[in-house]
């Protein structure tokens, strides 16, 4: 019979070589759904998972697009990994994302047609504050009431979700829009708007940051006294008293963190890619990264390759489509697949598979 | 012009038959979480139920077939999560994520031949003369088969957990898993069945959409009752009767808000869609508040963990 | 000097061979995006049936390709640019929340021409282009007063905006001046695609009376609960006749093969230039869909007297004298709405109760 061992350490080997190993079964998986469809396996998995990157037409701008692209999902999830490390579940980061957009554009729409500097600094500020508040509400209601988290953050998320119907149709509705829902366009504000650096990458300054935070996630958990108290609180609140670790402060610190990103994400985005806040500005970032930061073992440059892979699935997906009229519901079940087969192997590198035989008498 | 035009017994019966899949779908939830697991794909199971059960009902023209379709299709689908989550430990939030994106996708898929045709009607039961009673017909007597197969279910779970020593078993094991594992009881093949059951749940009350309350098959038609259904869970504090009236109050007010539109009193839907929620959450600092731990009825184990120890 | 001309004479060659093998063998590229799935059976399902058409029309000559699902906003703008990228030689952009992005790709690829619905911003090689809905909806309005018998009408809309309140206010005028006791009742969903929320509209306006639903949503679940219920309905964006057989009344359905179909045939020709279209039932984008037998002879008659008045100009829609909904004067006797009000119409006309949400 077979028994599963808890490894003492995840193995080093298999930790490297179970993410190659699941985007294999996956391209298999995929490959036979794809020739279920109809389609040439072949093509369809070169399309979704080589073309972004080495098309000779295509890939100058899919490059950099898979970054952007990436980009949220990274903030978003170095944040959340933070509190995920400490076990303090926050999945409300899509409500904190919506927030943070809808503060920080709303002070910036409060300005115009004022152009200044300071302009853009507050609004980035204003929409980490978003976030930060948002994510304050399941934090307070841990301390004060010892209410479960995930399920305040992730009501919350609904909540965020109706008062942004609201404004796109209501306070922030574009007054030369003739009417139609959705807010000015940032883009179209030069104070507030979020361009890109570099001609024609579509890079803002959101991937910087997003870059950034991966290096400061990975100093925070190695050298910082905070990283060691958040690793020890996960591990058991009680042991974390001894060391010196206040619990209510560690949960307000870990909703901060991942609430702010998220705002910061959503200003960045809103600014930036998006333009305009409409009834639809959220896609899904906040849930997509709680799967990116996991995928990414919670390590900052696993959330990195993490987001960047979900990336190339939607921008290879897109292309999928319209150059080989794949519905996109082929894609959201390919991307299931990969997820699942991930998550699952992930157990190789937490446990040693032995063979046991019955032992008799 | 006032609330006097809207007639309560039609209300109430309208807002039963429309509550019925959240009720569905929660209650499923519900025995998930007390076993002490935590599954966000409800939305992706009840979406499977609802493409499988329409598909087994437009070619079999049977009801019996749609119901049992979507419920395998549901219970199938949880099975993907239990495997993952229990015999191979992966993150219970990430792969229920998971499973809500493959059963959209998935669900889309299956159902492309079957968008814009019109499945067999599903039959009603005949009260004969008691339907026919002034307020108890209307009120009691007037839906479809699945809404007393709902409301029987409730009372089902609410004997089975608290009544039986099965639902002992499941109790405890949501409560403290090392604890149950000790006295011997078995965690993994318990949480089994307990998804399971949860995806059976969340299945037919997909299928409830698709075969009877709208009925027809659209993709992406849950458009986020799975979702409600978690919700409503908590709103619940994990107690079945209360699932009802947790239904009850997440599909009525959506129809109050309808109604209220229709006879002409000014509402702003976006705040009054709200409501249900900042109301969840307001339960929920009541429940966790309250100083007898034991009242809140919340599984100690909800999300966590478990390996089994030699 | 020898290897300056061989070269000259390389370049020629391989120029005239480009030419001859793109007249030839490259077909022209349309590509689509759409904010819904194809099989929604409404505003997408539509588009996609005139994508259809132009495959069915120029064969060989054209290669067509879609992307549905697609987020407006930033994800649309990505889409677009590997659309153009990727070859396409016209590009219609399905949404009106594709309006931005549809005009930030158009300025970067000049040679590729876009084609944006129910938005507002032109450029050089951006055209825009809608239907004039409210035409449709004088028509079954007008039918929708003659066949009421409880003198309540049902409205179910989407979001408030000049789309929808211009549909509201065309049904009401018609059906009001032809049942001078008729009453709307509207009720805002705020989605355009929810079944079950639909679904239960639907039953809310029955039980409130109603006894004809009209519907600015995109699923077939009203037409469903109509038929269910024994009430009428009209079909909107597609027929639904499927799902409605005795309910069903008429229909306005959004055709847009025809229009695709010339655009894609001016970019063939050569002859594509940007345009500003907001056409009806006269070029068929609008059409109403065949009367049911249920409606009498006579209102029939009249029904199609007003969608052929309305077809050939001789009448509009909104024609004096119409008050607003505070008895202020809109149009005076004989006066026509101009099209600058009606894009952004934001008020309800005379006689409708309630207030439009924001």
């Amino acid at each position: 019979m077979l028994v599963f061992e808890r490894r003492r350490e995840p193995s080093r080997f298999w930790t490297a070589i179970t993410p190659v190993l699941a985007v294999l079964v996956t391209l298999i998986a995929g490959g036979i759904m794809f020739a279920i469809l109809g389609k040439n396996p072949v093509e369809a998995i070169k399309t979704i998972f080589w073309a972004p990157i080495f098309d000779p037409n295509l890939s100058a701008y899919a490059r950099p697009q898979i970054l952007v692209k990436a980009a949220p999902l990274v903030l978003i999830a170095i944040g959340l990994s933070i509190g995920f490390k400490a076990n303090i579940w926050n999945i409300g980061a899509e409500g904190q994302y919506i927030m943070g957009a809808i503060l920080g554009g709303g002070v910036a729409l409060a300005f115009y047609p004022l152009e200044a500097w300071w302009i853009f600094p507050l609004m980035i500020v204003s929409g980490i504050v978003g976030g930060i508040a948002w994510a304050m509400i399941p934090a307070l209601l841990k301390i004060k009431f010892r209410t479960n988290e995930i399920l305040v953050s992730l009501m919350l998320v609904y909540v965020s979700e109706h008062f942004l119907a609201s404004v796109s149709l209501g306070l922030l509705r574009n007054p030369d829009g003739i009417g139609f829902p959705g807010s000015r366009n940032l883009q179209h504000y030069t104070s507030a708007s979020n361009g890109e650096l570099f001609v024609g990458t579509g890079i803002h300054l959101g991937v910087i940051v997003a870059l950034v935070s991966i290096f400061a996630l990975y100093g925070l958990i190695r050298f910082h006294r905070l990283g060691f108290q958040v690793r020890v609180t996960g591990q058991s609140v009680r042991i974390s008293r001894f060391a010196g670790v206040n619990p209510n402060l560690m949960v307000i610190f870990c909703l901060a963190a991942s609430g702010g990103l998220a705002g910061l994400a959503g200003i960045f985005e809103l600014s930036g890619p998006a333009g305009q806040l409409s009834i639809d500005f959220n896609v899904g970032y906040g849930f997509t990264a709680i799967i990116v930061a996991f995928l990414g073992r919670l390590n900052p440059f696993g959330i990195a390759l993490a987001a960047l892979l979900m990336s190339l699935t939607y921008i290879g997906g897109d292309l999928a489509q319209f150059m080989l009229n794949l519905p996109s519901a082929a894609i959201q079940a390919l991307q299931g697949m990969l997820l699942f087969f991930l998550l699952s192997m992930d157990f190789l590198s937490q446990y040693r598979i032995t063979i046991k035989h019955w032992a008799r008498g | 012009m006032d609330f006097a035009a809207i007639n309560p017994l039609i209300f109430f019966s309208t807002m039963v038959a429309a509550s019925i899949p959240v009720l569905l779908a929660a209650l499923g939830e519900l025995v998930v979480e007390k076993s002490g697991v935590l599954n966000l794909g409800v939305e992706g199971m009840m979406i499977i139920g609802a493409v499988c059960g329409f598909i087994a009902i437009y070619h079999t023209g049977s009801p019996l077939f749609g119901v049992l379709a979507s419920i395998i299709a549901g219970g199938l689908l949880a099975l993907i999560f239990g495997i993952l989550t229990q015999v191979l430990h992966s993150n219970q939030v990430a792969t229920g994520l998971a499973l809500t994106l493959f059963g959209l996708g998935l669900s889309a898929l299956l159902g492309q031949p079957y968008a814009g045709i019109k499945p067999p009607t599903f039959p009603k039961p005949d009260f004969g003369l008691l339907g026919d009673l002034p307020v108890l017909g209307q009120l009691f007597f007037k839906y479809d088969y699945l809404v007393y197969v709902a409301f029987i279910l409730v009372v089902g779970v609410s004997y089975f957990l608290n009544r039986t020593r099965g639902g002992l078993i499941l109790r405890s094991i949501g409560e403290n898993h090392d604890a149950a594992h000790a006295l011997g009881y078995h965690v993994v093949r318990v949480r089994l069945a307990a998804i399971m059951f949860g995806g059976g749940c969340a299945g037919l009350g997909g299928g409830y959409l698709a075969m009877i309350r709208v009925p027809q098959w659209t993709e992406g038609m849950t458009a986020g009752v799975g979702w409600i259904a978690l919700a409503l869970v908590v709103f619940a504090s994990w107690r079945p009767y209360r699932v009802i009236l947790g239904a009850f109050l997440f599909g009525g007010v959506t129809l109050l808000q309808l109604n209220l539109q229709a006879v002409g009193i000014k509402v702003n839907p976006a705040y009054l869609s709200m409501a249900p929620y900042l109301i969840t959450i307001v339960a929920l600092v009541v429940i966790s508040g309250s100083s007898n731990r034991l009242s809140t009825q919340a599984p100690g184990s909800l999300g966590r963990l478990f390996h089994k120890t030699m | 000097m020898t290897r300056n001309i061989l070269q000259k004479v390389f370049a020629i060659l391989a120029s005239i061979f480009l030419t001859f093998s793109l007249a030839h063998a490259e077909p022209a590229k349309v590509g689509f995006i759409y904010v819904g799935p194809v099989g929604d059976f409404g505003w997408t399902y539509e588009h996609d049936q005139g994508r259809l058409a132009v495959e069915e029309a120029f064969g060989d000559k054209v290669e067509t390709s879609y992307v549905e699902n697609v987020p407006e906003g930033a994800d649309a703008e990505r889409v677009l640019t590997q659309m153009a990228l990727a070859g396409n030689d016209l590009i219609f952009t399905t949404s009106f929340g594709y309006m931005d992005p549809t005009i930030n790709v158009a300025a970067k690829f000049p040679d590729v021409k876009f084609e944006h619905a129910t938005g507002y911003k032109r450029a050089d090689n951006v055209s825009i282009y809608s239907a004039r809905f409210y035409e449709g909806r004088a028509v079954i309005g007008h039918i929708a007063g003659k066949m009421t018998k409880t003198n309540q009408i049902g409205y179910i809309a989407s979001f408030p905006i000049p789309e929808v309140i211009r549909g509201i206010n065309s049904a009401y005028i018609h059906a009001k001046k032809v049942n001078p006791d008729v009453e709307f009742k509207i009720v805002w969903v705020f989605t355009w695609f929810d079944p079950a929320k639909e679904a239960d509209a639907a039953q809310t306006l029955i039980e409130q009376g109603v006894d004809v639903i009209m519907q600015h949503t995109d699923s077939t679940a009203p037409m469903t609960i109509a038929e269910e219920k024994g009430i009428f309905a009209f079909g909107q964006a597609s027929d639904m006749m499927e799902f409605g057989p005795t309910a069903r009344l008429s229909s306005i359905i959004d055709n847009w093969a025809p229009y695709y179909v010339a655009r894609t045939q001016a970019l063939l020709d050569g002859t594509w230039e940007s345009v500003d279209v907001w056409d009806g039932i006269s070029t068929g984008m609008v059409e109403i869909g065949e009367f049911s037998d249920r409606i009498p002879e006579d209102v029939r008659a009249e029904a199609q007297a007003m969608a052929d008045a309305i077809s050939d100009g001789s009448y509009h829609p909104f024609t004096g004298p119409i008050n607003r909904q505070d008895g202020s004067a809109w149009l005076g006797d004989g006066e026509i709405a101009d099209d600058g009000t009606l894009l952004g119409m934001n008020f309800y006309v005379e006689g409708l109760s309630g207030s439009i949400p924001n």
